[in-house]
């Protein structure tokens, strides 16, 4: 591990503001998305920027293990992501039930 | 000079995720959206992850880094695509600028192309001299 400080650290900041803008963004999407898929798609772009700030924070404080947790994050928002298609199309074909 | 190149791939990870989330704000409809979110948002973490490896300089994280950035290369599609087929199927409309619709367009013929090769195999196999003879 080098050690952080300078250009690196700078950089650091940098991506974790830049990346908490980015989740407040697509939170806005999630809100207001017109349709299921969108909030689904939103909700994946979050999953996705967790990971990448999951991964800044753990340069930031030297702890690997939050590498570990960043795959787990991506592995869950696939399920999710899988699952809520399923749903979508089953829906559509009349196997689920419509709450809306 | 390592802590440089680790710091530029992660604001280069950064700049392709934020490019992610506006395209996800701008962009008018779900398809649209939909490509921008997922190849914008896999190149930004997996530059991310690259520059995680490269300030660690470990074999165990590099392994992770690595481990993680296959995953999220072949599960992005796979979402994608089922994500997109999902809301096509359930009706969620393009925009009006959209020049044409692949499935539209070819998936109704495919679709009368296959049940008719499928009748024709049927009457095929009624009249072929093997089925009369049992």
């Amino acid at each position: 591990m080098i050690a952080v400080d300078g250009p690196l650290l700078w950089a650091i900041y940098v991506t974790l503001a830049t990346l908490s803008l980015a989740i407040l963004g697509a939170l806005f999407r999630v809100l207001r998305g017109p349709s299921l898929a969108d909030r689904v798609v939103a909700l994946d772009l979050v999953a996705y920027l967790a990971m990448g700030f999951l991964t800044t924070y753990a340069v930031l404080v030297g702890e690997e293990t939050f590498i570990d947790a960043a795959l787990v994050l991506g592995l869950l928002a696939f399920l999710g992501t899988v699952a809520v298609a399923r749903y979508i199309e089953r829906v559509r074909s009349g196997e689920a039930l419509v709450d809306s | 000079m390592i802590a440089a190149v680790a710091g530029v791939l992660m604001l280069l990870g950064t700049a392709f995720m934020m490019v992610a989330a506006v395209g996800l704000l701008r962009l008018p409809d779900l398809y649209t959206r939909m490509h921008a979110v997922t190849k914008a948002g896999t190149l930004g973490i997996g530059f991310v992850l690259v520059s995680a490896a490269v300030a660690f300089g470990d074999v165990s994280v590099a392994t992770r880094a690595v481990v993680a950035i296959l995953f999220v290369l072949f599960t992005a599609p796979v979402s994608a695509h089922m994500i997109g087929r999902a809301g096509y199927l359930g009706n969620v409309s393009l925009w009006e600028g959209t020049s044409f619709d692949d499935w539209r367009a070819g998936y109704d013929d495919l679709q009368r192309e296959g049940g008719g090769t499928v009748s024709e195999h049927g009457v095929g196999r009624e009249d072929s001299p093997a089925a009369r003879s049992h």
